[in-house]
């Protein structure tokens, strides 16, 4: 187990370096073939919200009131809704909005918990108050504490980022502190005392690079719970604002005719599973490639 | 013994005042007027001024702490904007529902998810353990609410054995309380059941590789019990503590659940008091909710002693 990491982890980049590009990825593909298989599935999930105009989808607001509750067909692949507007084209535009959610709560919660994570880390005076700070944000549920942040903003797709990164920010700090407080006793970083590097460059030259696989790793966990949070928040109506096409808001719509019309909630449940499994395999095969542990 | 179980105890109140700082200040993170906000839009300025005494939001921020925590100390939540009855009472009427609801689904997740998990250990490699791998990360992926309208697509509406929805008292007989709860609990708990499984397996995986194990297989005992008694009662601090910390898992899923299933529990409170801007209902119930988490995760921690008696307080 140990030594199949190494060789993909450390051993891997001069090896591939000298053997090429092709090789790398057969290497990865045979070692982790659950991690190229999430890779394919998010690339794919992206193309379809990003190039969503390109793939055959009408206008995903468009009403067309005579069609209403269509089921899948030929010509309405994924059926219509109770306002006649086309199932398809509002999933793959659906995905933009779930995967603008992800990424910025991952960026936002990794980036503010970084730089107090290693702040907070290195100064034992303050580490003690605020860790039981940490403790006790930890201990409101996540997804209460989101709702309650939404209850009391407008409902946008920016206010949705700030309610879930505002949950997520005392697990990232715990995180970096953790990370912190061991390699505050490393020999590199004595050594660097001993020269007379400063605190800010010991944080930032030292201890921040061995911090950046874990931190990939974990962005791809946020990012992952974000999309789903997203969802819960538009479906329970304290996320992003209905007439936006998110997932989370045609299930929420769809939930109304789930048995007339079951495929308004199918299919956008289905692509943000996919999604989000996508990502997790992903962030599973990361974490082993990079040995990251726990 | 007894004197640890009270000095955690005691370390616990620090955490809660946090929470009931944190949940105070809820109110005045955004930006605006508080009153305002919970006033909502069509509010004439009366009503503003009602809400801001009866808030006592016309204090000093210092002060209005104060007054908070001393009202939670009392055990008086405050009272609710939308309904006038007091919250403590609210949350009373539904807690109840959301107890259920998540005791059944803790029962389920536990009493699947650590056999598959330590099946899948046992069998590392073969399908079996792909199986339960890849039935851990897709239940780990699936929104709950999804999974839940699946379910009452196939069992409740094409096979009609299961009620689409709502909700039967115990007091109404045992088959009608268990009848609505089932898909409900089925549906709260495969997140949990996932959490579960992963983390037997991947505890159960460092203790099999153990001599004594070798040890018990080489003298001819039974698998079953060389997994159970040797293998499982090791591996299961991990276990124990993943089902503590995942317990906010199974709250933050009740709240979606009943929603899906109409179950009238703190979730449809909450929701509904978001919908109604009915603050003091919000704040009380996500005190009691992290109240319960952390008496939980206490719990957990004297678990420890129970099941590893190397460890001593």
């Amino acid at each position: 187990m140990a030594v199949r990491v190494t060789e993909v982890g450390t051993l891997g980049r001069d090896a591939a370096a000298a053997r090429g590009g092709a090789w790398l990825v057969r290497r990865v593909t045979a070692r982790q073939p659950t991690f190229v298989a999430g890779l394919l599935a998010l690339a794919l999930v992206v193309a379809s919200g990003v190039l969503a105009p390109a793939w055959w989808t009408g206008d995903p607001l468009q009403m067309k009131p005579a069609q209403r509750l269509q089921p899948p067909s030929a010509v309405r692949w994924f059926g219509s809704d109770h306002f006649g507007r086309d199932v398809y084209s509002r999933t793959l535009y659906g995905a933009r909005i779930s995967l603008t959610v992800g990424a910025a709560v991952a960026v936002v919660s990794l980036a503010l918990g970084t730089a107090l994570g290693l702040v907070i880390g290195f100064y034992r005076r303050l580490d003690t108050i605020m860790m039981r700070v940490m403790d006790g944000l930890m201990a409101i549920p996540a997804i209460l504490l989101a709702l309650a942040l939404m209850a009391m903003m407008r409902g946008s797709v920016r206010n949705v980022v700030v309610a879930l990164v505002i949950p997520e920010i005392p697990r990232v700090i715990r995180l970096v502190r953790a990370s912190v407080l061991s390699l505050r006793e490393h020999t590199m970083v004595e050594a660097a005392r001993a020269l007379g590097v400063g605190t800010p460059r010991i944080l930032l030259r030292y201890i921040l690079p061995a911090l950046v696989a874990p931190l990939v790793v974990q962005a791809t966990y946020i990012c992952a719970s974000a999309i789903l949070f997203e969802a819960y928040l538009s479906f329970l109506g304290a996320g992003t604002p209905p007439h936006i096409p998110s997932w989370g808001n045609m299930m929420a719509e769809g939930k109304t005719y789930v048995q007339l019309a079951f495929w308004i909630i199918l299919f956008p449940g289905l692509f943000l599973a996919l999604t989000v499994l996508a990502i997790n395999l992903v962030g599973d095969g990361l974490r082993d490639l990079l040995d990251v542990r726990g | 013994m007894l004197a640890e179980v009270l000095r955690r105890l005691g370390a616990t109140i620090p955490v809660m005042g946090v929470v009931a700082i944190a949940v105070f200040a809820l109110l005045h993170v955004t930006p605006g007027d508080p009153a305002v906000i919970i006033a909502g839009d069509y509010a004439t300025t009366d009503d503003i001024a009602r809400i801001r005494t009866r808030l006592g939001l016309d204090q000093p921020f210092h002060a209005q702490v104060a007054i908070w925590l001393g009202r939670i100390v009392r055990g008086d939540l405050g009272t609710s904007i939308f309904s006038g009855l007091p919250v403590s009472t609210l949350i009373g009427q539904r807690a109840a529902t959301t107890a259920w609801l998540t005791l059944f689904a803790m029962l389920i997740s536990v009493g699947v998810g650590v056999p598959i998990g330590v099946l899948a250990a046992w069998r590392k490699g073969s399908w079996l353990d792909r199986g339960v791998m890849m039935f851990a990360v897709s239940g780990f992926s699936m929104p709950t609410f999804w999974l839940g309208f699946i379910l009452v697509y196939v069992f409740a509406v094409t096979a009609g054995w299961l009620p689409v929805q709502g909700y039967q008292p115990l007091a109404a007989g045992l088959w009608p309380f268990l009848r609505h709860l089932i898909l409900p609990a089925v549906t709260l708990s495969v997140v949990y059941m996932a959490l579960i499984a992963r983390m037997t397996r991947a505890s159960m995986l460092g203790v099999l590789d153990e001599d004594y194990i070798r040890t018990a297989f080489a003298k001819g005992l039974a698998p079953r019990r060389v997994l159970v008694r040797h293998a499982l009662k090791n591996a299961s601090l991990p276990v124990v503590t993943i089902i503590g910390i995942g317990f906010a898992l199974l709250i933050g899923g009740a709240v979606v659940t009943e929603s899906v299933f109409a179950l009238p529990g703190l979730g449809r409170l909450t929701v509904d008091a978001i919908v109604r801007r009915d603050y003091p209902v919000i704040q009380g119930v996500l005190l009691v909710v992290s109240g319960v988490y952390v008496l939980i995760n206490l719990v957990v921690d004297v678990l420890y002693v129970v099941l590893d008696p190397r460890i001593r307080y």
